[in-house]
């Protein structure tokens, strides 16, 4: 579904990833680790076309990602769900409108859609929260709205950058939780994260594997963790 | 990019939607607007302008061009004979469609503004006038005045010719100047649009990335700014023509004799050209807002 080719980029002058080949396969559950500044956020960008690799090749859903135009690249986001590090909505629309603006920038606005949304946000607890606007929202609940928003459109693939980064303990159990969840319903879930614990707790819940970033190169992580 | 007018259309009448994305902004809207209103409210006085001197530079040339006067001064005596002799020749002109003398009336008429109403033009060595109609193809004008210098030799013949070129050519420049002034009004309004939606596409630049993130297509955010300035052009040229118009209709109303000052304005169907503008406007603004959202997407990822 997606898939790196010996994938090599760089930024101006130094490279930052190189020779990664990777092919994420459906329903699976990675991890992604690595120092600060490694690539993380990188990787993930090339995994939802948001940049396109300075040499080898990215295919997403069998299509390589420097054949696709624009308009290609916003069909492909749509089977992709993308929770960032720092989240961003529309601040002027209420929280359900947000949630729900992939289905409107789609033209999927019918009436059981907006029923499956209430659904949604019981189901991630936003349902009180529904008419605030964005910026009313605490952290956890930012990401939890992200990963709601991420998943109206039922995407093959979530991919989720430092979903945990602002929240505490408590609310990191409940996001884990809720991509665990995803992925029994048969989402494939790639979470970028350098909290161990978080991998840990994982690990009693689902068949993670464990990827690392190091060296500009991607490794399988061992069962140390 | 292509568009056709259904598109454009459909649009308009649109994706509210799409509007909603994007957050309102008060004060650089009304800018725009007001922007748009003046830009119209001089694109109809651009307008009048050409009009009227289209119509003067027409009037001069067809009515002048048509005509010619013929002038006899010769003594009390001997006035009927050559006046005879002159319609005779011009009888026998080839393109000339009729001539005729003026009676007396006529004369006086036409000296009435300056002589007074009294005047007894029968004791007065008056020159008789010809008024000569010109047919299709017209006179040769050097021809004709050396025949009646032979045949009647107090005959001067007038064709106009010499007055007529620079007024017609003075008019014709100035509804050029009109029609120029119209198109770099609609330029200046395609700049200050393009400046404005460019500086809210720069404003929006979060909101153009999270409708990315989210799989929106260029063409639907493109929408939610073209509809806006397309609106915003339309309206505010809608208001600038209606002020405009009511200008126009306020100046003092054109007299008989009228200069060309008094002249300026619409004439029966030349109202409904001022309705245009808005409509034009609104395609501006759409051509602008699409270049410039086209411009700004193609930069992101």
């Amino acid at each position: 579904m997606i898939e790196l080719d010996n994938v090599a980029y760089s930024y101006g002058g130094g490279e930052l990833l190189s020779g990664i080949t990777f092919d994420m396969q459906p329903g699976s559950f990675h991890f992604l680790t690595g120092p600060s500044g490694s690539g993380k956020t990188t990787f993930l960008k090339l995994c939802y076309g948001a940049l396109v690799p300075t040499a080898g090749h990215v295919r997403l859903f069998d299509r390589d990602v420097r054949g696709m135009t624009r308009d290609d690249i916003a069909m492909a986001r749509r089977r992709v769900g993308v929770v960032h590090q720092d989240v961003q909505f529309l601040d002027h629309l209420p929280v359900a409108d947000n949630v729900a603006l992939p289905l409107t920038v789609s033209g999927r606005t019918k009436i059981d859609e907006l029923a499956n949304l209430k659904e949604l946000l019981s189901w991630v607890g936003l349902k009180s929260r529904a008419d605030a606007l964005p910026p009313e929202l605490s952290g956890g609940e930012r990401q939890r709205a992200a990963l709601a928003r991420a998943v109206i459109m039922s995407p093959d693939v979530i991919l989720a950058d430092e979903p945990t980064g602002n929240v505490d303990w408590e609310m990191s159990q409940r996001l884990l939780r809720l991509l665990v969840e995803l992925n029994k319903m048969g989402k494939t879930i790639m979470i970028a994260t350098h909290d161990l614990a978080l991998i840990r707790a994982a690990k009693t819940q689902v068949q993670a594997r464990v990827l690392r970033i190091a060296n500009r190169q991607l490794q399988l992580a061992g069962a140390d963790l | 990019m292509k568009f056709t007018p259904s598109d454009m259309l459909s649009m308009l009448v649109g994706d509210p939607q799409a509007d909603r994305m994007v957050p309102p902004t008060g004060f650089t809207a009304r800018l725009t607007v007001i922007t748009a209103a003046i830009m119209a409210f001089l694109a109809v006085f651009a307008l009048a302008l050409s009009l009227a001197a289209g119509r003067l530079a027409d009037r001069w040339g067809e009515e002048l061009a048509r005509s010619a006067t013929l002038r006899i001064s010769a003594p009390a005596e001997q006035m009927a004979d050559q006046t005879a002799a002159a319609l005779r020749v011009l009888e026998t002109t080839a393109g000339v469609a009729s001539a005729r003398a003026l009676s007396d009336d006529e004369q006086r008429a036409l000296l009435e503004p300056w002589f007074g109403p009294d005047v007894p033009v029968d004791t007065l060595p008056i020159p008789q006038l010809i008024e000569v109609i010109e047919g299709d193809p017209g006179f040769d004008a050097q021809g004709l005045r050396l025949r009646l210098q032979a045949e009647v030799p107090g005959a001067v013949l007038d064709d106009h010719t010499r007055w007529r070129r620079p007024l017609v050519e003075a008019a014709s420049r100035l509804r050029l100047l009109g029609w120029t002034s119209i198109a770099l009004i609609f330029a200046a309004m395609a700049a200050m649009i393009t400046l404005a939606a460019n500086a809210a596409l720069a404003a929006n630049a979060q909101v153009i990335a999270v409708l990315r993130l989210v799989g929106a297509r260029d063409s639907y955010i493109a929408q939610a700014f073209v509809r806006r300035y397309t609106l915003r052009a339309l309206s505010g040229a809608g208001i600038g023509m209606l002020a405009g118009l009511i200008a126009v209709a306020l100046l003092p109303a054109a007299q008989a004799e009228g200069g060309f000052l008094t002249g300026l304005g619409f004439t029966g169907p030349g109202w409904l050209w001022p309705l245009i503008i808005p409509p034009l406007a609104a395609v501006v603004g759409f051509v602008a807002t699409q270049a410039a959202a086209r411009r700004t997407l193609r930069e992101l990822s």
